[in-house]
């Protein structure tokens, strides 16, 4: 039999098989379809947004582009000696543009950051160059002050002339690159920002660990208990977890308050004095509480539903076996919801290394995350492109520790409730 | 719970320890949301409980905070909550359209690339919401949709959306497609068989998740903080911004009528998910 005979075919006389493989063509096209408008919104609306933040980080164009001739005529000078006539007069033509639009004072400030003091040459030169004759610009603008002859000032220009950066990058880790191009930390009383990485990294640590801690004991209990009471139990779980953010951390501003009721009771108790209140709020100490509540229902729930599917006759078996119930717990059923433990962590950390509202209500100054420092760029100093750098700093290790859970654990289906 | 008769005395005490323990958490998570609930009906203006609550008395507790909260023109509360509503109504809507249309075609089995658009799909409830926030106010800077309803709904369907196609495609996991394919053999329509067979069916898992949406928009702080203007005010802004300069009891009798619609939400939420469970045949 030759192989052409040997194919099916259908009732309009196409090979089977071809007629499958167009049918199958249209379902994926047809599946695709249903995806694409929310892939294509989310594209457009969120993806593309992340990327710009990865340009608006790294974009250094605005002192390129108010000294275009500049930069052009700088291209041969090596930066040792004073540069030639022609970058002199190139600046000047540039600088005088600026002067007459009246942006010359955003120059100013830039390259005052490149080169302290930088600002008042500038400034008086703006004030003499409209006397400037034409020709011999290198004599007159040395003659304006003594620190254009400094070849110092000319490499600071020098250095601005890419049109990327990463020093917000290295801004962000208390680093700059000094004038010889080094990459140094800043100084000790200015490192502010390694501060707030490592307090964000462990404040996510231990409110993590918190939340294991508290949330193991009762998703087991809500597990193995009868289910009219887990269900009722199960409410002190999910009411939390479906009440606003801004209501929890008001109840906990209420209570920890210094004439509040944890402190009433700490004075009832006799614990502390009552003139001798602790300070609980505005501190690390608020941050920790208030974040461990509220996010406690995100490790009770994923634990739930893990240990809700370990059969309680394992245990038993571990026990009729002669295991302890310490041993039987850690060898049998402590392993089998290590997936619960998995999801519930890493939820909790991706949520607390990311915290805005609760640090910045409760939190006061020693409790302020990165979060904080992001939001305070954006809208108090409007560096928008240092707040992209941090944001995508902290982006990075989130998909970090997302990647090394996958490897570890593995992302199953995430589960809601 | 009951321990057997033979249980060891130290085991035995070891349990009760446990459930010590238990009952710590508990109160831990439930006893601070019933803090508020006292105080907004307190007649003095600090938010600690006066001498005459303490007592009982009737003359210590009184609705002028409520009253404020509707009638107050300091905070416009009323404002807030209207656009609140507004916002968080058609979020809901968007994202349950877009996210149910992209779990039917997620849960296909000749979808291509499934995990990598998953990936896509659910990324704005990995990535941290200060994040989310920063890129979406530069968005919708640079479009014009700052400080415009539309941009702040917009924007909440990007953070809804995740919730609607994880719940819409853990309920088609357990979906019998022979249904749908008995439905077009016996000449139904593709839109026919969605309406009259799909969709009722996949009901509980869309308003579930529309729930979710339905609660992230109308307690989303975060990106609203960047995206609104004075005319864009919603519940959680004018909270914000109360927590932040002065805690008036005002903003407990608002909280206090939070709560109570997050009761409702619980309740519904319960409500379907037993329906879904008894429907998909999913018997405890």
């Amino acid at each position: 039999m030759s192989s052409e005979t040997g194919k099916i075919l259908t009732t309009d006389g196409i090979p089977l098989e071809e007629s499958l493989k167009q049918a199958e063509k249209k379902n994926k096209i047809k599946a695709f379809l249903l995806v694409a408008p929310l892939l294509l919104f989310l594209i457009i609306t969120y993806m593309i947004p992340i990327g710009d933040m990865f340009s608006r980080s790294i974009d250094d164009k605005m002192v390129t582009n108010m000294l275009p001739k500049t930069y052009k005529a700088m291209e041969t000078w090596d930066g040792k000696e004073l540069p030639p006539e022609e970058v002199f007069e190139a600046f000047y033509l540039d600088y005088k543009i600026l002067v007459k639009n009246k942006t010359a004072g955003k120059l100013q400030t830039q390259l005052n950051y490149e080169k302290n003091g930088f600002k008042s040459v500038l400034k008086k030169l703006a004030r003499k160059q409209k006397k400037f004759e034409e020709g011999n610009y290198k004599e007159q603008i040395m003659k304006v002050h003594k620190r254009w002859r400094n070849v110092e000032y000319w490499r600071a220009i020098k250095r601005r002339a890419p049109s990327y950066t990463y020093s917000k990058y290295l801004k962000g880790v208390d680093m700059y690159s000094n004038e010889d191009g080094k990459i140094v930390q800043v100084s000790e009383d200015r490192r502010i920002h390694r501060i707030l990485w490592i307090r964000t990294v462990e404040v996510a640590f231990f409110v993590t660990l918190f939340c294991f801690l508290m949330a193991y004991p009762i998703a087991h209990l809500l597990a193995t208990l009868p289910m009219k009471y887990s269900n009722l139990l199960m409410i002190c779980v999910l009411l939390p977890f479906w009440t606003s953010l801004l209501v929890r951390t008001a109840s906990w501003m209420i209570l920890l308050q210094q004439q509040g009721i944890v402190n009433d009771f700490f004075v009832w108790t006799g614990l502390v004095a009552d003139d001798n209140r602790p300070e609980m709020m505005y501190n690390k100490t608020g941050t920790y509480v208030a974040m461990t509540q509220i996010l406690l229902p995100f490790m009770v729930l994923p634990l739930y539903s893990v240990m809700k599917t370990i059969s309680p006759s394992l245990m038993r078996a571990g026990k009729s076996l002669g295991a302890t119930p310490a041993v039987a717990f850690f060898k049998v059923y402590f392993p089998l919801t290590i997936p619960g433990i998995g999801a519930g962590c890493l939820l909790v950390f991706i949520l607390a290394i990311g915290y805005y509202i609760t640090p910045a209500l409760v939190g006061g100054a020693s409790g302020t995350l990165i979060s904080n420092q992001i939001a305070y760029h954006m809208k108090s100093t409007l560096d928008w492109s240092f707040a992209s750098a941090m944001g995508l700093m902290l982006l990075t290790g989130v998909l970090v520790i997302y990647w090394i859970y996958n490897k570890l654990v593995g992302v199953d289906n995430i589960k809601l409730g | 719970m009951a321990l057997p008769k033979y249980t060891e005395p130290h085991y035995r005490i070891w349990h009760y320890f446990y459930l010590l323990i238990c009952g710590c958490v508990f109160f831990f998570l439930i006893a601070p949301l019933f803090v508020i609930f006292p105080l907004s009906f307190n007649a003095e203006e600090f938010l600690v409980f006066s001498d005459g609550m303490k007592r009982l008395d009737p003359d210590a507790f009184s609705l002028r905070w409520y009253k404020d909260m509707i009638y107050g023109t300091k905070n416009p509360w009323g404002l807030a909550a209207r656009n609140s509503f507004i916002i968080a109504i058609f979020a809901t809507l968007g994202s349950i359209i877009l996210g149910t249309l992209a779990a039917l075609g997620l849960s296909s089995r000749h979808m291509p690339y499934k995990g990598l658009i998953m990936a896509i799909l659910i990324s704005p409830m990995i990535v941290p919401l200060i994040i989310s926030g920063v890129a979406i106010f530069f968005f919708m800077a640079k479009v014009g949709l700052a400080a415009t309803h539309l941009g702040i709904i917009l924007a909440h369907i990007i953070l809804g959306t995740p919730f609607v196609v994880i719940t819409v495609t853990a309920t088609l996991s357990g979906f019998d497609h022979s249904i749908t394919r008995a439905a077009s053999s016996l000449g139904s329509s593709p839109y026919n068989t969605f309406m009259k067979i799909t969709l009722p069916l996949i009901l509980p898992g869309v308003i579930s998740g529309g729930l979710f949406a339905f609660v992230t928009s109308f307690d989303e702080v975060v990106v609203v903080l960047f995206l609104a203007g004075l005319d864009n005010t919603t519940i959680p802004i004018q909270m914000w911004t109360g927590l932040r300069e002065q805690l008036s009891p005002t903003i407990l009798a608002v909280a206090t009528c939070l709560i109570i619609l997050s009761v409702l939400i619980l309740l519904t939420a319960e409500l379907l998910r037993r329906r879904s469970e008894r429907l998909r045949g999913i018997n405890r």
